[in-house]
């Protein structure tokens, strides 16, 4: 893969001067990212949500790469389109056989794992040469902080409130990672936005397979979180050590850990800085917090378990 | 005029054959009775290597539109077909389409909406988007909808127009029975549609443009829907002009309005699709008998041709609206509504009365139209006043 000297040189492809917040771990996915499609040019897809109108107030642009909003729940249907139109035109003969143009979806956690799961789940059997890239922050952030079903269990969301009849969201996080990997497709990857390197790698192998790939991106939501704005990839990081986001990738069936954890760390120190986790220590939810431990814990070793089977 | 072909054949086999020989680069589409047979045919041609489409099998009408979307953004010529709970499931995509000036073609295959699940005819799945910003077609056979369907590419594609095109025929009636269609070769219908050229294409690399851009801050988000507006008023004239130009190579005029019998008639049924051929047919008998009857037949339904509407119904005596579809709470269906909005400047106040008819493929049986005629008579006589809403046959 590129070296860091390398990647600087590399032209950013989503502009400063955006409204992202200070912080925001969106932006952070989506430079990396698109690092990782070199010199090909890349037409660039994305949900609703945060990263789509942050970055496209009329009649300003932030990308400096062909770009298209549609929906919400459709940002993997819509750039399959785009990707068939660029077929189509070359059996039509309007487009040079030998040109070459990259794909990329970008959708936040709401966006896939929730309203958009059919879609990807198409565009992804469907065979698209095109990249699908979640930025998983865990909750509707663009709303308000509404709980998504990459939500942790025990978090405040704003439909997910702390009180005496109730912790947080009740329930887990679902998998999206693994509901992707059983799709059977070329390439499937979660990493994170504070792994650069590894995320960069994702990225350039996501971007050289034929066919399609799909990443699910740890991106952070300083706003949502309750964290300070300086503190996106050091909680990112966390989590990574923590075992509560291994960072794997799945190519042709193969799984691999691709950043290894030694001395997993407690869970409590990727929660512990966050306020919406605050009510999680209070004594009386002692039980709860062993309980999302437990649950980190499994769930880890299970992908280890696939990573070394 | 043309050289052609008479083939004995159904409606959603020569829609499909219409849209291959427009020669789309995408076609994004989801099956659903009754317009399966439309994506099965076409998926036959794409075998068969016969065009050059990129076929995308969608996962859902959510997604074939949507993927039309991206197609067309990319500056493909895209095709689709739906019906019913498809296109109920397109809605937000399909003001999407519009809003984003992308000249997307699709026939749907007129189907009632649950609940209770039907299959059959009617045209509440069409009518619940009339307000989508598409232009909207609606053919009384198949020979009309292998028509509608390659006057749609051109008129969506004016660089006036630049609007999706909504081509609809009735479900089982049209799409699945056999008629004697005359077809264009598909040379002459490659010249008449000719080369999409699209604007702000997103695969034109070099030009790197933002599609969907968010204008909800004060932006001219009011101003866009004014273009969107302005565009399908204009699409009037196009539609016109390449009326004209299909005609002459067809020999098959077109009119956003076809009217029988209204050079002198007294009383007149205004119907949409396939239920005109039986109107007509009670329209000849009754004119026999001495009873002047007309029939207005609406094969443009947006942009709505209220002008022509009032001209052709301002001498009648009594008019009657049949609607395929309802719209409950309102004082009548759709086409109801819409016709007597036309006829509100007239000099003469007509008297109008409307009519629920056939849904969900109820039969529209020719004593219930003669009734419809017989109402008017009596009405035009003086004899009766209008009522309210008829449910048509309904037991």
């Amino acid at each position: 893969m590129a070296t860091l000297k390398e990647l600087t040189h590399r032209e950013d492809r989503l502009e400063g001067g955006h409204r992202l917040c200070a912080g925001c771990g969106a932006s952070i996915a989506v430079r990396q990212v698109l690092l990782g499609a070199g010199e090909d040019p890349v037409v660039v897809g994305c949900a609703t949500g945060c990263l789509e109108v942050s970055t496209t107030i009329y009649p300003y642009s932030s990308w400096k790469t062909p770009f298209i909003h549609n929906a919400f729940e459709n940002s993997a249907a819509t750039v399959s389109g785009v990707e068939a139109a660029f077929k189509g035109l070359k059996a039509a003969g309007k487009i040079p056989a030998d040109k070459r143009i990259k794909f990329v979806a970008f959708g936040g956690d709401g966006g896939t794992y929730d309203i958009g799961l059919q879609s990807l789940s198409g565009a992804m059997e469907r065979g698209h040469d095109m990249v699908y890239v979640c930025y998983d922050n865990g909750a509707y952030m663009n709303t308000g902080i509404q709980r998504s079903s990459a939500t942790p269990k025990g978090a405040w969301a704003t439909t997910a409130q702390v009180g005496v009849a109730q912790q947080g969201k009740q329930q887990r996080r679902k998998d999206l990672t693994q509901i992707m990997a059983a799709h059977g497709i070329p390439y499937v990857a979660q990493a994170s936005i504070s792994h650069w390197k590894d995320l960069t790698m994702k990225a350039e192998k996501a971007f050289a397979v034929e066919g399609p790939a799909f990443m699910n991106v740890f991106a952070p939501c300083p706003r949502g979180w309750r964290i300070p704005y300086d503190k996106t990839v050091e909680v990112a990081k966390a989590a990574v050590q923590t075992g509560f986001w291994p960072l794997y990738e799945v190519e042709d069936g193969v799984w691999r850990q691709t950043v290894k954890v030694h001395n997993k760390k407690p869970v409590e120190e990727f929660l512990r800085p966050q306020g919406r986790f605050k009510h999680l220590f209070k004594p009386e939810n002692a039980d709860l917090l062993a309980e999302i431990q437990a649950d980190v814990d499994r769930a880890y070793a299970a992908v280890l378990a696939r990573c070394e089977g | 005029m043309a050289t052609q072909k008479t083939v004995s054949t159904t409606g959603n086999i020569v829609v499909a054959d219409a849209m291959r020989q427009c020669r789309p680069d995408v076609m994004a589409a989801y099956p659903i009775t009754p317009q399966t047979t439309i994506v099965e045919e076409f998926a036959a041609y794409v075998a068969q290597g016969r065009v050059h489409t990129e076929y995308i099998t969608v996962e859902s009408e959510h997604s074939a539109m949507s993927a039309c979307i991206g197609a067309s953004a990319a500056g493909a010529r895209v095709m689709t077909a739906t019906s019913s709970q498809g296109l109920a499931l397109m809605w937000e995509e399909l003001h999407i389409a519009s809003g984003m000036r992308l000249p997307i073609i699709m026939a749907n295959a007129n189907r009632a909406l649950s609940a209770p699940i039907n299959i059959h005819c009617d045209h509440s799945d069409a009518m619940g988007a009339r307000d989508a910003g598409w232009v909207m077609l609606f053919a009384e056979t198949a020979q009309e909808a292998y028509d509608n369907t390659i006057m749609a590419t051109r008129i969506g594609e004016n660089p006036d127009v630049l609007l999706p095109v909504m081509s609809c025929l009735d479900g089982f009636i049209t799409t699945h029975s056999i008629d004697r269609i005359d077809v264009l070769d598909d040379d002459t219908v490659a010249g008449f549609v000719g080369e999409y050229v699209p604007q702000n294409a997103l695969l034109d690399i070099d030009q790197p443009v933002t599609h969907g851009a968010f204008s909800g801050l004060g932006g001219p988000f009011f101003e866009f829907k004014r273009a969107q507006r302005d565009a399908i008023e204009r699409s009037r004239e196009v539609i016109k002009s390449v009326a004209a130009e299909y005609s002459e190579l067809s020999g098959r005029p077109f009119g956003a309005i076809e009217t029988w019998g209204m050079e002198d008639a007294e009383v007149a049924i205004v119907v949409i699709g396939s239920t005109a051929g039986n109107t007509r047919h009670v329209a000849r008998q009754l004119r026999a008998q001495g009873v002047k009857a007309g029939v207005v037949k609406v094969r443009v339904f947006r942009p709505f041709p209220y002008a022509e509407l009032a001209a052709t119904l301002s001498g009648v005596k009594a008019v009657a609206v049949m609607d395929r579809a309802e719209s409950f709470g309102a004082e009548g269906g759709p086409l109801f509504l819409e016709v007597r909005s036309a006829l509100y400047d007239a000099e003469t106040r007509v008297p109008i009365v409307g009519y629920i008819y056939g849904l969900g493929g109820s039969d529209v049986r020719l004593d219930l139209i003669e009734r419809v005629y017989a109402d008017l008579s009596d009405i035009a006589a003086g004899t009766a006043q209008p009522g309210g809403l008829v449910y048509l046959g309904a037991r």
